[in-house]
């Protein structure tokens, strides 16, 4: 994971560095700005260093006073701990992990197949009113999750979606759509519609013209769209913590949380566990890096 | 190839906006028939209905003898070629010609045979393995110029092909288009709102303003008799001066005390307003005969030509279009007179043509 947050850093200031070179007193400044941003990705890296360390250091080290930050003992106790349970079975926290993944990747996948289709509607077709529907879509997201949760929750109630995975999905998905349709607009917007009108005079239908032709050069985008979708519903706190009770169906981040509290706190297992939990998001935003960089870009420039 | 006729033509879309108040349109088999306005005045719009990318909400399409208004774009058999060139990013120059035949499931040896012809006929020979990417923006025009050949359509649609080119190579492709519609035979219908591109091409053309048509007519007709104020102002560069003059003792009479023949047939008691072509004026020594003083405002040097702009005390200054070698400079006191035959003269009110 290291090896990603300093790409995902570095790749920033290294083109910077060379810049300054051609300035004129290009040397001083060059050497103060790698000390500035030396400095800055100390600050920045340290907590996750942090993390990284309490989670292969044996319970003795991690309450040493002063800090051990090099001598001390690895081991991988806790991470079992994570996974396995004291009777040997499977641990709450691996149950918590996987019910993560099933909600996070349902609700995304939801999101972006309900998203694309209206984002490409909205963005190829004259509909009534279409400013104004636009702005309600992203109205829905101008207020906090923490401010709708207790109606959501007195809802959930009534039909029964209280502690239950279908729930969250369904708020996750709610919550995903209006920015997918939103980002992924500017997307289509990009695709020249004269593909879809040559592909349709060539005898295909819309729908087909649309599949075929402009559906792949989406891709970049849906990936970009898709990562930011995925990386709300894992992190999302609020509603999991309110609208999941049992350990079966409580997703990551509420059962890490409630790690911590009561009498004592096991900070070998926290650090393990939250390892664990950054750890998915990272290594798929590391693993398509080059789309979402193409695909921000693209968004983000109008013609 | 086949003549289209559309009737009544109305495409007022769901949020309210007219695009196609009402056009009618008929359009011979084998013409090259120009659709030219500025932009918003719907000729797009008219063309993509015709496509069949847009159904219009109300109005008849008939290409050929067939009523096409519920027919999808497959279903006409028309090709269309687009500002944008619209060539499958994917695929090389043979495939992006071979795609609609393939489409159509034609045998493979006729593919091949149509594609080599279009290639030939469009002198693609050596970019037949390159993909969009690596062609340039005329030589991306020709393949899908090339590409709308293949087919053998009833007619060709031509959305603006040339916008997108430099000067020089809009000239030439102006030339190809036109030597290869004649050579086709093929019905073509052109929108641009480039007007050098529609005189020079058009067989007939049609003036289009606000959803409405303004005019239709040869190139000649429509530079020489513009319908309404509006082609008037539209057509030539710089275009008609737009002079209000009244009826007098069997003599058009400007503000400015210029004197202009009358047409026959003028209308009494009407506020009129002639339109008379730069090139119908001529700026003179101060005192020439039939002339009215004037005074030089100022003075384009285009080499073949210079234009003059001339204070000559009516409404609005006029527009000269002289050769070369008559030479004045800013600010100097001239003679301003009419010199060509009989002007365009139009109702203030209606700004329609009246004689």
């Amino acid at each position: 994971m290291a090896v990603s947050v300093d790409e995902a850093v570095s790749t920033g200031p290294a083109r910077d560095h060379t810049a300054p070179a051609r300035r004129p007193g290009g040397r001083g400044r060059s050497v103060l700005e790698v000390a500035l941003l030396t400095v800055l990705a100390v600050v920045m890296l340290f907590p996750v260093l942090w993390m990284i360390e309490t989670s292969i250091k044996e319970n003795r080290d991690v309450y040493a006073i002063p800090a051990k930050l090099f001598d001390f003992t690895v081991t991988l106790e806790h991470y079992k701990d994570v996974f396995v349970a004291s009777d040997g079975g499977r641990s709450a926290l691996s149950v918590s992990f996987l019910n993560s993944v099933v909600v996070a990747g349902a609700s995304t996948v939801l999101a972006t197949v309900l998203g694309v289709p209206a984002a490409w509607a909205y963005s190829r077709f004259a509909v009534k009113a279409k400013k104004d529907q636009l702005f309600f879509i992203l109205s829905t997201r101008f207020m906090p999750p923490v401010v709708v949760v207790i109606p959501i929750f007195l809802m959930y109630r009534q039909v029964g979606l209280i502690d239950n995975k279908l729930g969250l999905i369904l708020i996750y998905t709610a919550f995903n759509v209006p920015f997918t349709i939103w980002m992924m607009k500017g997307f289509v917007d990009e695709v020249p519609a004269e593909y879809e009108d040559a592909a349709m005079l060539d005898g295909y239908t819309r729908l087909q013209a649309f599949w075929r032709y402009t559906l792949p050069l989406l891709v970049p985008g849906i990936a970009a769209t898709a990562v930011f979708a995925l990386i709300f519903s894992w992190n999302e706190f609020v509603f999991a913590t309110f609208l999941t009770s049992s350990d079966s169906v409580r997703t990551a981040p509420p059962a890490i949380a409630g790690l911590i509290g009561g009498t004592t706190t096991d900070w070998g297992l926290v650090a393990a566990a939250s390892v664990v939990f950054a750890l998915p998001v990272l290594v798929f935003a590391y693993l398509v890096r080059k789309h979402l960089i193409a695909g921000v870009t693209l968004g983000a420039v109008r013609r | 190839m086949a003549g289209i006729e559309v009737t009544a033509l109305h495409k007022r879309y769901p949020d309210g906006t007219v695009a196609v108040d009402h056009v009618d349109l008929s359009i011979g088999h084998g013409e090259l028939f120009v659709m030219l306005g500025p932009s918003g005045c719907g000729k797009t719009t008219t063309l993509r209905a015709i496509a069949g990318l847009e159904r219009q909400t109300t109005g008849d399409i008939r290409i050929g003898d067939t009523l096409v208004n519920d027919l999808p774009p497959a279903e006409r058999d028309i090709a269309m070629v687009f500002q944008f060139y619209a060539l499958y990013p994917h695929l090389k120059t043979r495939d992006n010609l071979a795609f609609p035949l393939r489409a159509e499931g034609l045998p493979k040896p006729e593919v091949h045979e149509r594609v080599n012809e279009a290639a030939r006929l469009m002198r693609l020979g050596p970019l037949l393995d390159r993909r969009p990417r690596q062609l340039s923006g005329g030589e991306q025009q020709r393949v899908a110029l090339a590409r709308a050949l293949v087919r053998r359509p009833r007619a060709f649609l031509m959305d603006e092909p040339l916008t997108n080119l430099d000067a020089e190579l809009r000239a030439d492709m102006r030339t190809e288009i036109k030597h290869l519609q004649g050579e086709l035979g093929a019905t073509m219908v052109y929108v641009t709102h480039d007007q050098v591109e529609a005189m020079s091409l058009g067989h007939r053309i049609a003036i289009l303003n606000k959803g409405r048509v303004e005019q239709i007519g040869t190139p000649l007709e429509v530079y020489d008799r513009p319908a309404s104020l509006f082609c008037a102002a539209f057509i030539g560069s710089p275009p008609m001066n737009l002079i209000e003059v009244e009826v007098a003792d069997g003599e058009l009479r400007g503000k400015g005390g210029l004197v202009l023949p009358p047409p026959p047939g003028l209308p009494r008691d009407r506020s009129l307003i002639a339109g008379v072509r730069p090139e119908a004026l001529e700026v003179t020594a101060p005192g020439a005969e039939r002339s009215v003083p004037a005074r030089v405002v100022s003075a384009e040097w285009l080499g073949d030509e210079i234009i003059y702009v001339v204070d000559h005390g009516g409404e609005r200054d006029v527009r000269v279009r002289m050769p070369p070698t008559v030479r004045f400079a800013a600010d100097a006191t001239v003679g301003l007179r009419h010199t060509g035959g009989t002007p365009a003269v139009y109702d203030v009110s209606t700004e329609e043509l009246v004689a």
